[in-house]
């Protein structure tokens, strides 16, 4: 039963990796930019639902409505500004210029809220739970698996059927020959980048209320959102999903081997994919 | 008629190289024109230029009446200008008809849309749902001319529709260029294939290294005069120019 446990909590904790993940996918997925930003712009995300709950007092899955919209823009502005110029420079420079404002974030966040660990509190979602059998599942950490899928189909239906949805896919396949369709291919990329840092946003929030966090808490999730989207695949909403919901039972199921084992085997499991599977589980499905 | 194109004296550069001298062209409403020359004519070039995705160093490009010069390309496709590029560029993850309705990214209104699209190219209705990284070279050729369409172009610029297509196959194409010409669209088509350009179009103006070296109706001017000023010969004396 331990162990059914075991791969059940590591399910759920999947979820919160795929939702964390999925941004970071859809921009490698346009653009083939390995935006290292990522996590500290989760992190920032959390900070600002953060600080929002103790201005103003509202509820705090409430902040969502106004976190989204202000990253989107900030993930627009990144891409007009910076990533776009960086693009004409070769490959590497976007990733160096991420880097950069990885740095740059984390310092911010630590001279405007200090190095203090910081929860957003949900009250008592945070404890409950149903139970199945002898299993326990917890609420929040279902709504956040429910919210992960939700998000990853509802992009996925996005770029299928949508007109900005195709020219984003177009704009992928041969950007020149887009901007021959009268797709101005930096709006697009920006809109991309947008999107994903709204969906980084929405995670980032949903971190923040599940556990514990501190500007450098970044770099982990950026680790553990690189780690779903190459178990996943490069490119593969679908396989980021796959990805993260697999890193996080190797975690749980390695933490039932021994608690110390836990993030251990979530690097193993990322590396043995690496090794015998570099493409990933599910390369190149709709969106690549 | 009036004129609906001209490009005025552009000279166009590849860093140090430079791929056209000084070309004047003109072309009017409802006309079609065949550009042709050899490899290397800078007949791309020009089509390129045309579109928007290579600035002329000097000259002009003129649109429907206004200075085009500087618009860039996706402006231009909204104004009315179409290229099927060399090479097709089709989106290889995108199936036929999404690669038709990115077309109409744009939402140029006109008489293209996919119905008409689908009746100038009946082939393509019978392939909308396959991957465009599965076609072959003529299924991608009617895919790129049909997804330019789509934007209603007032002018379509097609570059080297024969190239390594089977004659089968380009004739089949070739048939859909009446159809285009008759829904008001003005066609400037780029060709080495001789007989298809003299055939569908108007007037023909010859390129050899950058420069216009030959003009007019495509009725008037002989297949040894398109000849010799294709090759640079000189077409009074029989010997080689330059």
């Amino acid at each position: 039963m331990d162990w059914i446990n075991a791969v059940l909590q590591g399910l759920l904790l999947g979820g919160q990796y795929a939702l964390l993940a999925c941004g970071l996918s859809l921009i490698f997925g346009v653009m083939r930019i390995v935006n290292l930003a990522h996590g500290v712009l989760a992190v920032a995300s959390a900070y600002l639902a953060f600080w929002l709950v103790q201005l103003t007092g509202m509820p705090s899955f409430l902040t969502i409505a106004i976190v989204i919209p202000v990253l989107a823009a900030v993930g627009y502005a990144i891409q007009r500004g910076l990533f776009n110029k960086a693009l004409r420079h070769g490959e590497l420079s976007p990733l160096l210029v991420s880097f950069g404002l990885a740095v740059i974030g984390a310092n911010l966040l630590q001279e405007i809220f200090t190095a203090d660990s910081r929860k957003i509190s949900i009250g008592d979602l945070s404890t409950s739970s149903v139970e199945l059998g002898d299993l326990r599942i917890g609420v929040f950490s279902l709504i956040t698996l429910v919210v992960a899928v939700a998000v990853i189909v509802g992009l996925q239906l996005y770029l299928s059927h949508t007109r900005i949805g195709r020219a984003m896919r177009a704009t992928k396949d041969d950007p020149e020959a887009a901007t021959l369709m009268g797709i101005d291919e930096r709006h697009m990329y920006a809109l991309a980048t947008a999107i994903a840092i709204g969906t980084v946003a929405l995670a980032g929030v949903f971190l923040g209320m599940s556990t514990q966090f501190s500007p450098t808490y970044g770099d982990l999730v950026l680790i553990f959102a690189f780690e779903a989207v190459i178990i996943g695949g490069l490119g593969s909403l679908w396989g980021t999903l796959l990805g993260g919901l697999v890193l996080g039972v190797a975690q749980t199921v390695g933490a039932q081997i021994d608690p110390a084992y836990g993030v251990l085997a979530g690097h193993l499991v990322f590396l043995v994919v690496l090794l015998f599977r570099p493409q990933g589980l599910l390369p190149k499905a709709v969106v690549a | 008629m009036t004129t609906l194109l001209e490009v005025d004296a552009i000279d166009v550069a590849y860093g140090d190289f430079r791929a056209l001298h000084g070309i004047t062209l003109t072309v009017a409403e409802g006309e079609t024109l065949a550009v042709i020359g050899a490899n290397g004519a800078g007949k791309s070039t020009l089509l390129k230029t045309i579109a928007g995705l290579l600035r002329p160093s000097a000259g002009q490009i003129r649109f429907d009446g206004h200075n085009v010069s500087h618009t860039p390309a996706h402006r231009r496709v909204r104004e009315g200008i179409a290229l099927t590029p060399e090479g097709r560029r089709i989106f290889a993850s995108l199936t036929v008809e999404e690669n038709l309705k990115v077309g109409a990214h744009g939402r140029r209104p006109g008489p293209w849309n996919l119905r008409t699209v689908y009746d100038a190219f009946p082939l393509l209705e019978e392939l909308r749902t396959r991957r465009g990284a599965h076609l072959s070279g003529g299924e991608q050729q009617a895919t790129a001319i049909g997804r330019a369409l789509m934007s209603n172009p007032k002018l379509l610029l097609l570059d080297e529709v024969s190239l390594g297509l089977a004659p089968v196959v380009i004739a089949d194409i070739y048939r859909a260029l009446p159809t285009i010409a008759e829904k008001g669209t003005t066609v400037l088509v780029v060709e080495q294939d001789l007989t298809q350009a003299l055939t569908v179009a108007d007037r023909v103006q010859c390129l050899l290294e950058g420069r216009t070296v030959l003009e007019g109706a495509a009725a008037e001017v002989t297949r040894e005069q398109v000849q010799a000023a294709y090759f640079g010969v000189d077409a009074s004396e029989g010997r080689e120019a330059g």
